[in-house]
Protein backbone atom coordinates (compact mmCIF):
# COMPACT_ATOMS: atom_id res chain seq x y z
CA UNK A 1 0.00 0.00 0.00
CA UNK A 2 1.21 3.49 -0.88
CA UNK A 3 2.90 5.37 1.97
CA UNK A 4 2.44 2.48 4.38
CA UNK A 5 6.09 2.53 5.35
CA UNK A 6 7.23 2.87 8.93
CA UNK A 7 9.34 5.92 9.62
CA UNK A 8 11.64 3.85 11.85
CA UNK A 9 12.17 1.05 9.27
CA UNK A 10 15.67 0.37 7.96
CA UNK A 11 14.47 -0.52 4.45
CA UNK A 12 16.97 0.09 1.70
CA UNK A 13 17.14 -0.88 -1.93
CA UNK A 14 19.94 -1.53 -4.38
CA UNK A 15 19.52 -0.64 -8.04
CA UNK A 16 21.65 -0.67 -11.14
CA UNK A 17 22.27 -2.04 -14.59
CA UNK A 18 23.09 -5.67 -15.25
CA UNK A 19 22.77 -8.14 -18.10
CA UNK A 20 21.48 -11.66 -18.57
CA UNK A 21 21.15 -14.20 -21.37
CA UNK A 22 17.91 -13.79 -23.33
CA UNK A 23 16.59 -14.79 -26.75
CA UNK A 24 19.15 -16.24 -29.16
CA UNK A 25 21.47 -16.37 -26.15
CA UNK A 26 22.01 -12.63 -26.61
CA UNK A 27 23.21 -10.61 -23.66
CA UNK A 28 20.24 -8.48 -22.61
CA UNK A 29 20.82 -5.15 -20.94
CA UNK A 30 18.55 -4.73 -17.91
CA UNK A 31 17.84 -2.55 -14.90
CA UNK A 32 17.46 -4.30 -11.57
CA UNK A 33 16.11 -2.89 -8.33
CA UNK A 34 15.87 -5.04 -5.23
CA UNK A 35 15.45 -4.75 -1.49
CA UNK A 36 18.67 -4.97 0.45
CA UNK A 37 18.63 -8.05 2.66
CA UNK A 38 18.47 -11.83 2.58
CA UNK A 39 14.83 -12.10 1.52
CA UNK A 40 12.97 -14.13 0.57
CA UNK A 41 11.48 -11.67 -1.91
CA UNK A 42 9.07 -12.20 -4.80
CA UNK A 43 10.14 -11.03 -8.23
CA UNK A 44 8.57 -8.87 -10.91
CA UNK A 45 9.56 -8.56 -14.55
CA UNK A 46 8.70 -5.10 -15.85
CA UNK A 47 8.03 -4.93 -19.60
CA UNK A 48 8.68 -1.37 -20.73
CA UNK A 49 6.41 0.64 -23.00
CA UNK A 50 6.80 1.88 -26.59
CA UNK A 51 8.63 5.08 -25.53
CA UNK A 52 11.40 2.78 -24.39
CA UNK A 53 13.54 1.62 -21.50
CA UNK A 54 13.28 4.96 -19.81
CA UNK A 55 13.46 6.85 -16.55
CA UNK A 56 9.80 6.18 -15.81
CA UNK A 57 10.38 2.44 -15.83
CA UNK A 58 13.42 2.75 -13.60
CA UNK A 59 11.28 4.66 -11.15
CA UNK A 60 8.57 2.02 -11.31
CA UNK A 61 11.21 -0.63 -10.60
CA UNK A 62 12.44 1.24 -7.55
CA UNK A 63 8.89 1.78 -6.30
CA UNK A 64 8.20 -1.95 -6.44
CA UNK A 65 11.56 -2.70 -4.82
CA UNK A 66 10.67 -0.31 -2.01
CA UNK A 67 7.63 -2.49 -1.46
CA UNK A 68 9.63 -5.69 -1.21
CA UNK A 69 9.98 -6.98 -4.77
CA UNK A 70 13.08 -7.81 -6.75
CA UNK A 71 12.48 -6.21 -10.12
CA UNK A 72 14.15 -6.62 -13.50
CA UNK A 73 13.43 -4.34 -16.45
CA UNK A 74 14.85 -5.91 -19.61
CA UNK A 75 15.88 -3.43 -22.28
CA UNK A 76 13.85 -4.90 -25.13
CA UNK A 77 15.41 -2.40 -27.54
CA UNK A 78 19.05 -3.10 -26.63
CA UNK A 79 19.66 -4.88 -29.93
CA UNK A 80 18.86 -1.57 -31.67
CA UNK A 81 21.78 0.23 -30.03
CA UNK A 82 22.26 2.61 -27.15
CA UNK A 83 21.66 6.31 -26.63
CA UNK A 84 18.99 8.41 -24.96
CA UNK A 85 15.78 6.40 -24.50
CA UNK A 86 13.76 8.31 -27.10
CA UNK A 87 16.50 7.91 -29.70
CA UNK A 88 16.72 4.18 -29.10
CA UNK A 89 12.93 3.89 -29.18
CA UNK A 90 12.93 5.71 -32.52
CA UNK A 91 15.53 3.30 -33.89
CA UNK A 92 13.45 0.34 -32.73
CA UNK A 93 10.32 1.85 -34.25
CA UNK A 94 12.09 2.33 -37.58
CA UNK A 95 13.31 -1.26 -37.50
CA UNK A 96 9.85 -2.62 -36.71
CA UNK A 97 11.29 -4.05 -33.51
CA UNK A 98 10.92 -5.81 -31.24
CA UNK A 99 9.48 -9.01 -32.70
CA UNK A 100 7.10 -10.97 -30.52
CA UNK A 101 9.15 -14.18 -30.54
CA UNK A 102 12.23 -12.36 -29.27
CA UNK A 103 10.22 -10.48 -26.62
CA UNK A 104 8.79 -13.74 -25.31
CA UNK A 105 12.27 -15.26 -25.12
CA UNK A 106 13.77 -12.21 -23.41
CA UNK A 107 10.99 -11.86 -20.83
CA UNK A 108 10.84 -15.58 -20.06
CA UNK A 109 14.59 -15.55 -19.51
CA UNK A 110 14.17 -12.56 -17.18
CA UNK A 111 11.62 -14.58 -15.19
CA UNK A 112 14.12 -17.42 -14.86
CA UNK A 113 16.86 -14.97 -13.86
CA UNK A 114 14.67 -13.70 -11.02
CA UNK A 115 13.83 -17.20 -9.83
CA UNK A 116 17.52 -18.10 -9.77
CA UNK A 117 18.37 -15.29 -7.36
CA UNK A 118 19.30 -16.56 -3.90
CA UNK A 119 16.83 -14.11 -2.36
CA UNK A 120 13.87 -15.33 -4.45
CA UNK A 121 10.77 -16.74 -2.79
CA UNK A 122 10.08 -18.67 -6.00
CA UNK A 123 7.25 -16.40 -7.16
CA UNK A 124 7.54 -14.14 -10.20
CA UNK A 125 4.99 -11.78 -11.73
CA UNK A 126 5.10 -9.63 -14.82
CA UNK A 127 3.75 -6.16 -15.43
CA UNK A 128 3.84 -3.70 -18.30
CA UNK A 129 2.04 -0.72 -19.73
CA UNK A 130 1.14 0.17 -23.30
CA UNK A 131 3.07 -2.27 -25.53
CA UNK A 132 4.47 -3.69 -22.30
CA UNK A 133 0.97 -4.66 -21.19
CA UNK A 134 0.53 -6.53 -24.44
CA UNK A 135 3.93 -8.17 -23.99
CA UNK A 136 3.07 -9.18 -20.42
CA UNK A 137 -0.09 -10.95 -21.56
CA UNK A 138 1.74 -12.47 -24.52
CA UNK A 139 4.64 -13.97 -22.60
CA UNK A 140 2.49 -15.23 -19.74
CA UNK A 141 0.33 -17.04 -22.30
CA UNK A 142 3.14 -18.43 -24.44
CA UNK A 143 5.97 -19.12 -22.00
CA UNK A 144 4.03 -20.11 -18.88
CA UNK A 145 5.45 -20.18 -15.38
CA UNK A 146 4.47 -16.70 -14.19
CA UNK A 147 2.51 -16.38 -10.97
CA UNK A 148 0.73 -13.07 -11.73
CA UNK A 149 0.25 -10.80 -14.72
CA UNK A 150 -0.59 -7.08 -14.74
CA UNK A 151 -1.71 -5.54 -18.02
CA UNK A 152 -1.81 -1.75 -17.90
CA UNK A 153 -3.80 -0.57 -20.93
CA UNK A 154 -1.96 -2.90 -23.28
CA UNK A 155 -2.81 -2.00 -26.86
CA UNK A 156 -2.98 -4.74 -29.47
CA UNK A 157 -3.98 -7.61 -27.17
CA UNK A 158 -7.05 -7.63 -29.37
CA UNK A 159 -5.73 -7.09 -32.86
CA UNK A 160 -7.65 -7.05 -36.14
CA UNK A 161 -6.05 -9.32 -38.77
CA UNK A 162 -5.00 -6.34 -40.90
CA UNK A 163 -2.79 -5.11 -38.04
CA UNK A 164 -0.71 -8.30 -38.04
CA UNK A 165 2.91 -7.90 -39.13
CA UNK A 166 5.79 -10.36 -39.51
CA UNK A 167 6.99 -9.31 -36.08
CA UNK A 168 3.55 -9.40 -34.48
CA UNK A 169 1.76 -12.16 -36.37
CA UNK A 170 -0.73 -13.31 -33.71
CA UNK A 171 -2.97 -11.34 -31.35
CA UNK A 172 -2.27 -12.26 -27.71
CA UNK A 173 -6.00 -12.80 -27.14
CA UNK A 174 -5.67 -15.84 -29.41
CA UNK A 175 -3.44 -17.47 -26.78
CA UNK A 176 -5.94 -16.97 -23.95
CA UNK A 177 -6.55 -20.70 -23.50
CA UNK A 178 -2.85 -21.08 -22.61
CA UNK A 179 -2.70 -18.31 -20.00
CA UNK A 180 -1.78 -19.98 -16.71
CA UNK A 181 -1.53 -17.06 -14.28
CA UNK A 182 -4.08 -14.71 -12.70
CA UNK A 183 -4.42 -11.46 -14.64
CA UNK A 184 -5.06 -7.93 -13.41
CA UNK A 185 -6.04 -5.41 -16.09
CA UNK A 186 -6.36 -1.64 -15.64
CA UNK A 187 -7.89 0.38 -18.46
CA UNK A 188 -9.10 3.88 -19.24
CA UNK A 189 -12.54 4.25 -20.77
CA UNK A 190 -11.44 6.98 -23.20
CA UNK A 191 -8.54 4.92 -24.58
CA UNK A 192 -8.77 3.87 -28.24
CA UNK A 193 -6.16 1.10 -28.02
CA UNK A 194 -7.37 -0.79 -26.18
CA UNK A 195 -10.87 0.57 -26.69
CA UNK A 196 -13.57 -0.36 -24.18
CA UNK A 197 -14.98 -2.70 -26.83
CA UNK A 198 -11.62 -4.47 -27.15
CA UNK A 199 -11.41 -4.79 -23.37
CA UNK A 200 -14.90 -6.33 -23.47
CA UNK A 201 -13.72 -8.86 -26.07
CA UNK A 202 -10.67 -9.76 -24.00
CA UNK A 203 -12.78 -10.15 -20.88
CA UNK A 204 -15.26 -12.39 -22.73
CA UNK A 205 -12.42 -14.60 -23.93
CA UNK A 206 -10.97 -14.90 -20.43
CA UNK A 207 -14.39 -15.82 -19.07
CA UNK A 208 -14.94 -18.34 -21.87
CA UNK A 209 -11.76 -20.16 -20.91
CA UNK A 210 -12.42 -19.95 -17.17
CA UNK A 211 -9.37 -17.81 -16.43
CA UNK A 212 -8.76 -15.98 -13.17
CA UNK A 213 -8.78 -12.27 -13.89
CA UNK A 214 -9.91 -8.91 -12.61
CA UNK A 215 -10.39 -5.92 -14.85
CA UNK A 216 -10.86 -2.38 -13.57
CA UNK A 217 -11.89 0.49 -15.79
CA UNK A 218 -11.54 4.18 -15.05
CA UNK A 219 -14.14 6.52 -16.53
CA UNK A 220 -11.97 9.64 -16.37
CA UNK A 221 -8.89 8.05 -17.87
CA UNK A 222 -7.40 7.27 -21.23
CA UNK A 223 -4.11 5.69 -22.25
CA UNK A 224 -1.21 6.08 -19.86
CA UNK A 225 -3.04 7.53 -16.89
CA UNK A 226 -0.15 6.63 -14.51
CA UNK A 227 2.27 8.89 -16.44
CA UNK A 228 2.65 11.91 -14.20
CA UNK A 229 4.87 13.63 -16.77
CA UNK A 230 2.14 13.59 -19.44
CA UNK A 231 -1.23 15.30 -19.72
CA UNK A 232 -2.83 11.83 -19.62
CA UNK A 233 -2.12 11.65 -15.88
CA UNK A 234 -5.16 11.11 -13.68
CA UNK A 235 -4.04 11.26 -10.06
CA UNK A 236 -7.00 9.58 -8.37
CA UNK A 237 -7.20 6.75 -10.90
CA UNK A 238 -3.44 6.25 -10.89
CA UNK A 239 -3.27 5.98 -7.11
CA UNK A 240 -6.22 3.58 -7.06
CA UNK A 241 -4.50 1.57 -9.78
CA UNK A 242 -1.25 1.34 -7.84
CA UNK A 243 -3.19 0.17 -4.77
CA UNK A 244 -4.78 -2.56 -6.86
CA UNK A 245 -1.38 -3.62 -8.21
CA UNK A 246 0.16 -3.89 -4.74
CA UNK A 247 -2.86 -5.82 -3.48
CA UNK A 248 -2.82 -8.16 -6.48
CA UNK A 249 0.90 -8.87 -6.25
CA UNK A 250 0.70 -9.34 -2.49
CA UNK A 251 -2.05 -11.93 -2.88
CA UNK A 252 -0.38 -13.81 -5.72
CA UNK A 253 3.33 -13.38 -5.11
CA UNK A 254 3.60 -12.76 -1.40
CA UNK A 255 5.70 -9.87 -0.23
CA UNK B 1 -2.92 4.24 -27.51
CA UNK B 2 -0.15 2.40 -29.35
CA UNK B 3 -0.74 3.05 -33.03
CA UNK B 4 2.29 1.35 -34.57
CA UNK B 5 1.83 3.66 -37.58
CA UNK B 6 5.22 4.05 -39.18
CA UNK B 7 6.81 4.32 -42.62
CA UNK B 8 10.35 4.95 -43.81
CA UNK B 9 11.72 6.51 -46.97
CA UNK B 10 15.36 6.63 -48.18
CA UNK B 11 16.75 10.14 -47.97
CA UNK B 12 19.72 12.01 -49.41
CA UNK B 13 20.93 15.05 -47.53
CA UNK B 14 22.25 16.08 -44.16
CA UNK B 15 20.83 17.11 -40.81
CA UNK B 16 22.28 19.11 -37.96
CA UNK B 17 21.94 17.60 -34.49
CA UNK B 18 23.59 18.18 -31.15
CA UNK B 19 26.90 16.88 -32.48
CA UNK B 20 26.80 18.93 -35.69
CA UNK B 21 26.02 17.95 -39.24
CA UNK B 22 25.77 14.33 -40.33
CA UNK B 23 24.62 12.64 -43.55
CA UNK B 24 20.98 11.56 -43.64
CA UNK B 25 20.16 8.20 -45.20
CA UNK B 26 16.54 7.73 -44.16
CA UNK B 27 13.49 9.72 -43.16
CA UNK B 28 11.17 7.95 -40.72
CA UNK B 29 7.59 9.14 -40.42
CA UNK B 30 5.19 7.86 -37.81
CA UNK B 31 2.19 8.77 -35.75
CA UNK B 32 2.42 7.47 -32.21
CA UNK B 33 3.12 8.48 -28.62
CA UNK B 34 4.70 11.90 -28.36
CA UNK B 35 7.78 12.28 -26.19
CA UNK B 36 8.93 15.87 -26.41
CA UNK B 37 5.72 17.74 -27.25
CA UNK B 38 2.54 18.31 -25.29
CA UNK B 39 0.48 16.09 -27.60
CA UNK B 40 -0.72 12.61 -26.65
CA UNK B 41 0.20 11.47 -30.16
CA UNK B 42 2.07 13.33 -32.86
CA UNK B 43 3.55 13.05 -36.30
CA UNK B 44 7.02 11.76 -35.52
CA UNK B 45 9.50 12.73 -38.19
CA UNK B 46 13.11 11.65 -37.88
CA UNK B 47 15.94 12.39 -40.27
CA UNK B 48 18.48 9.73 -39.42
CA UNK B 49 21.57 7.77 -40.29
CA UNK B 50 21.10 4.36 -38.61
CA UNK B 51 24.68 3.40 -39.46
CA UNK B 52 25.85 6.01 -36.94
CA UNK B 53 23.63 4.66 -34.13
CA UNK B 54 20.32 5.71 -32.55
CA UNK B 55 21.54 9.18 -31.58
CA UNK B 56 22.20 10.18 -35.19
CA UNK B 57 18.77 11.62 -35.78
CA UNK B 58 17.06 14.96 -35.92
CA UNK B 59 13.55 14.54 -34.59
CA UNK B 60 10.45 16.70 -34.72
CA UNK B 61 6.98 16.09 -33.35
CA UNK B 62 4.12 17.90 -35.09
CA UNK B 63 0.37 17.98 -34.92
CA UNK B 64 -1.58 16.89 -37.99
CA UNK B 65 -2.49 20.44 -39.00
CA UNK B 66 1.17 21.40 -39.05
CA UNK B 67 1.95 18.26 -41.02
CA UNK B 68 -0.60 19.15 -43.68
CA UNK B 69 0.67 22.72 -43.90
CA UNK B 70 4.23 21.41 -44.17
CA UNK B 71 3.24 19.07 -47.02
CA UNK B 72 1.65 21.96 -48.93
CA UNK B 73 4.66 24.18 -48.31
CA UNK B 74 7.09 21.48 -49.41
CA UNK B 75 5.08 20.95 -52.59
CA UNK B 76 5.07 24.69 -53.28
CA UNK B 77 8.79 25.09 -52.67
CA UNK B 78 9.66 22.01 -54.73
CA UNK B 79 7.60 23.35 -57.61
CA UNK B 80 9.36 26.71 -57.38
CA UNK B 81 12.74 24.98 -57.15
CA UNK B 82 12.10 22.98 -60.29
CA UNK B 83 10.92 26.07 -62.11
CA UNK B 84 14.02 28.00 -61.10
CA UNK B 85 16.34 25.70 -62.99
CA UNK B 86 18.85 25.83 -60.17
CA UNK B 87 20.62 22.44 -59.80
CA UNK B 88 20.45 20.39 -56.60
Amino acid sequence: MWNSLRTDAQGAIVAGVTSYRGGDDDLIHAYVARPEGPGPYPGVVLAHHIPGWDELYREMARRLADHGYTVIVPDLYCRDGHGEPDDVAAAARAAGAPFDDMVVADLAAARDWLRAQPTSNGKVGIMGSCSGGRHAVLVASRAHGFDAVVDLWGGGVVMPPEDATPGRPVAPIDYTADLDAPLLGLFGDTDRSPSPEQVDLHEAELRKHGKTYEFHRYADAGHGFFYYHRSAYRADSAMDGWAKIFDFFSRNLGG
Amino acid sequence: MCTNIHESVPAAGAAKGGAGWFPVSVANVGFDHAVGSRFDHALLIDFADPARGPSARVAVELDLETGRALMATLASVIEAAESSGAPV
